[in-house]
């Protein structure tokens, strides 16, 4: 059944929603909030996920679930404490819940007693039985009720046919709660042939009759080999509201039907009606009468209410609006794919403006003037498109923020240590691609921070802090980018063992002087990180260096600033998006390449004065006091340049993640362009110093340059070789026909 | 004629199923994702069952189910509690409120319009 797997995308995509506002409601709950809110909003929150789990077979998960909400039910009717252990307790059955549902949207199978531990313990907090598996009947799938009127659609023909008698008084509350008497005669009237008798005696007349009073009372002969049960299951939902008998008169099979016994049962007050002997033919129109009446009592009002209402369809433009002005902000769920043809779409259209724009420049400047007008135009409005574009793809940080807490509760529990995780800024919206991408790095430094970071509760009541440490993890927005902070009031960084350890991995010279900074943002160094140094907790055989790598991936910076004995913090600078990016073009020689606008501090064009020979080879630039190294991108990628070029150089001073600022030489600054990224890796392979390529207003290709990438390759050649660009492009074919 | 159903369920994947359910039944369908939501359609359209959860944010499901007996208009609409509690203590409370029946979570297509036929045949 197709309908099924899309339900169930739509279920775990909701149980995502719910698993992260439990958790909300959790944490809440843990911080000493009692509002019942919480309580009913987590209650529901379990609720939908066991109503889904159920119709989709996953028995493990409805198990779980339901003694987890009965427990929240007993505490949402205070007849069970939110004590601070059972609190506890409930965020680890979160833990579990969401375990669950990950394994059945993985479709693996768990062990059947997993989280067996605390489902006991949710029992015994529930008062409710551990004992069978799952075999609470209210939680079999198909419940007894529905169960019930599928019978009747074909009742059991093992019995033979008898006469059944049925007494049937109806009590106000029966018409209170919309229910029809005429409906349950026709529901009779499958089961075989239905002698009806009504005693209407006790009607009023006209001018006392209450519109939902109830007067008549029905008797019926049901010959049928249906059982008792089938016939008091048409009484299923009316029971409370009637008085109901049913009896087997016998199982005699005769088709006469011993209608002679239904008299003496009748009362003396059944008058003319009772001496009549209906047939089959007849029992309907009689039932009907009888209702009739009853519609006359109850319906009158009903249709003339309605009557005055004007048929408007289900989807009336005011019905709608009324609805929506209530709502907080609507929203569509919509495929992603379809988002992201139309973020292609737009960064095509940027490129097509770009080129435009390129072409007006070749005009006259008579021609110009209209033109450039509309041109100008054209590129805000494009800008203004692209970002609500991108903005479609937005979402909060909150879902995987979220994630942490669980973390941070799991590894306080390992470590043995005391930690809280306190989340600001959990609703700034970046695009979904970073978010997706964000979970790694962030649980790495979270480890990282939990592992390294924070002393033992005794080690830290020795330095005078309380034993319990505080994980701090924000998100805000900043120029354009999104910075995301992971700081912790631990002990800090160790500079002296850092820069020992660095020195035994040839990560740096005993004889260098690095500044603290330098020796903080060494453990992001590849190849800093290494065994004697991971414990079971961060031990997942990778270091800060594989967090670095992911970020500069994606466009971002890493850094670390420390305070000895105090805190630690590492910040992520990450784009908004990764689908564009500002960026100045350059040329070198003939090519053009982009450097992404954010990493770029300034431009200088350098006298021979400030510019400084190094005895190893390299070249450093004097600036305000200092000196920033200088990389030749010409000699860096071996680009062709006449020789007329060579004194006549700029440089562009660029912010590296790690190393500070570098100088990079270029022969012209081109012009300052929104430009749409085109992965490499896709379309060829990673090639060191560059994040991607981009197709300028011209059509040519340009590469877009990993500034920290361009740093290391530099360092590794000393800014003399390392022809990775143009050589390797042209040499890849020749190498296929050899 | 075509009986219209107007259901009531905060959660996504059960207002789908029974979407899919009953309009493969032959009903016109109508949702709403809370009871306050629920009364403002009733406003503007008539139905002929409406089936409702009852544990929904904002107006949940008694509430609402008061607010329709206590309006002329659908005082005999038949009204069915959608919930995973087949427990009496729900039933009742439902019941109480003055629905006319209950469906219980998870339900099968046949069963779901039997028990609708029961009360809108």
């Amino acid at each position: 059944m197709d309908d099924l797997a899309e339900f169930k995308q739509t279920y775990f995509q909701e149980c995502e929603e719910l698993l992260v506002d439990l958790e909300g409601q959790l944490t809440a709950l843990q911080d000493g909030e009692t509002d019942d809110e919480i309580l009913h909003a987590a209650f529901r929150a379990i609720h939908s996920i066991k109503g889904g789990a159920g119709a989709f077979g996953f028995a493990q998960l409805v198990g779980f679930a339901h003694v987890f909400e009965t427990v929240l039910d007993q505490m949402r009717e205070h007849q069970l404490e939110t004590s601070t252990a059972n609190v506890a307790l409930l965020i680890r059955a979160g833990d579990i819940l969401s375990d669950l549902v990950s394994a059945a949207q993985q479709d693996e199978t768990l062990a059947d007693d997993f989280g067996q531990d605390l489902l006991e313990s949710l029992h015994e907090l529930a008062g409710t039985e551990a004992g069978g598996d799952d075999d609470d009947d209210d939680d079999d799938p198909f419940g007894d009720v529905n169960d019930g009127p599928a019978e009747e659609a074909e009742p059991s023909v093992s019995a033979a046919a008898r006469d059944i008698k049925i007494a049937f008084a109806p009590t106000p509350q029966l018409f209170h709660r919309a229910n029809d008497p005429l409906i349950l005669i026709r529901e009779l009237k499958k089961f075989g042939s239905l002698e009806t008798e009504v005693d209407s005696t006790r009607l009023p007349t006209l001018e006392d009759i209450e519109a939902d009073g109830a007067y008549l009372t029905w008797r019926f002969t049901l010959h049928t080999p249906a059982s008792v049960d089938d016939i008091r299951d048409v009484f299923e939902f009316v029971i409370d509201d009637c008085q109901l008998e049913v009896e087997e008169i016998g199982a005699d099979p005769s088709t006469d039907t011993d209608s002679e016994k239904a008299a003496p049962v009748q009362e003396p007050g059944a008058g003319a009606k009772s001496g009549e002997r209906p047939e089959d033919k007849t029992d309907e129109s009689e039932a009907n009468t009888a209702s009739a009446e009853n519609d006359a009592r109850t319906k009158p009002e009903r249709k003339a209410d309605k009557a005055p209402r004007p048929q408007t369809p289900a989807e009336s433009p005011s019905g709608n609006k009324a609805a929506a002005d209530k709502k907080p902000p609507a929203s569509i769920r919509v495929d992603l794919d379809r988002i992201d043809r139309l973020v292609n779409m737009v960064g095509e259209l940027v490129i097509t403006q770009a080129m435009l724009s390129e072409q007006i420049g070749q005009l006259t400047v008579e021609d110009q003037a209209g033109l450039l007008h509309g041109v100008e135009t054209l590129e805000l409005q494009m800008r203004e498109l692209q970002e609500s574009v991108m903005s479609i793809r937005a979402q909060p940080v909150k879902s995987v923020f979220s994630r942490m807490t669980r973390l941070v509760r799991e590894l306080s529990c390992s470590l043995d240590k005391k930690a809280k995780l306190v989340i600001t800024g959990e609703t700034t919206e970046v695009d979904k691609t970073v978010i997706e991408e964000l979970s790694d790095p962030l649980t790495h430094m979270i480890r990282n921070s939990m592992d390294h970071g924070l002393e033992t509760p005794s080690e830290r009541e020795q330095a005078g802090k309380p034993a319990e440490g505080t994980i701090q993890l924000s998100a805000e927005h900043r120029n354009g980018k999104i910075v995301i902070a992971v700081s912790d009031d631990g002990r800090g960084i160790n500079r002296e063992k850092v820069l020992k350890k660095a020195i035994e991995k040839g990560l740096t010279t005993p004889d260098a002087r690095p500044s603290d900074d330098e020796i903080d943002n060494m453990i992001l160094l590849p190849g800093f990180s290494t065994a004697d140094q991971v414990s079971n907790v961060s031990g997942r055989g990778v270091g800060m260096d594989v967090v670095v790598r992911k970020i500069q991936n994606m466009g971002g910076r890493i850094g670390i600033t420390s305070v000895p004995g105090q805190s630690s913090r590492f910040s992520l600078t990450l784009p908004l998006t990764l689908a564009v990016l500002d960026g100045m073009i350059i040329r070198v020689g003939s090519e053009f390449y982009i450097i992404p606008i954010t990493s770029i501090v300034e431009t200088q064009r350098p006298d021979d004065e400030t510019i400084h020979q190094l005895a190893s080879g390299g070249e450093v630039l004097a600036i305000r006091g200092g000196f920033i190294k200088l990389v030749h991108l010409a000699r860096l990628f071996g680009c062709q340049r006449p020789a007329s070029e060579e004194d006549d150089q700029l440089v562009v001073v660029v912010e590296t993640g790690a190393s500070g600022p570098i100088g990079l030489v270029v022969d012209e600054l081109v012009g300052q362009q929104q430009v749409v990224i085109k992965s490499l890796e896709s379309n060829y392979r990673r090639v060191q110093g560059v994040a991607g390529a981009t197709i300028l207003g011209n059509g040519m290709v340009a590469l877009i340059l990993d500034v920290d990438g361009v740093h290391s390759m530099s360092q590794q050649g000393n800014g003399s070789m390392i022809a990775t660009r143009p050589t390797e492009m042209i040499e890849m074919p020749q190498d296929a026909v050899a | 004629m075509q009986k219209r159903v107007l259901t009531v369920d905060d959660s996504k994947t059960m207002r789908d199923m029974l979407l899919v359910t009953l309009k493969q039944a032959g009903y016109d369908v109508l949702q709403a994702e809370d009871g306050q939501e629920a009364l403002t359609k009733l406003e503007s359209a008539e139905v002929d069952v409406i089936i409702t959860d009852i544990n929904m944010p904002v107006m949940d499901g008694i509430a609402f189910i008061k607010a329709c007996r206590g309006k002329a208009a659908f005082a005999s609409t038949p009204i069915l509690t959608l919930t995973t509690e087949s427990s009496d203590a729900k039933k009742a409370e439902g019941r109480n409120a003055g629905a006319t029946g209950w469906i219980v979570k998870p339900f099968n297509p046949d069963s779901l319009i039997r028990v609708i036929e029961k009360v809108c045949p």
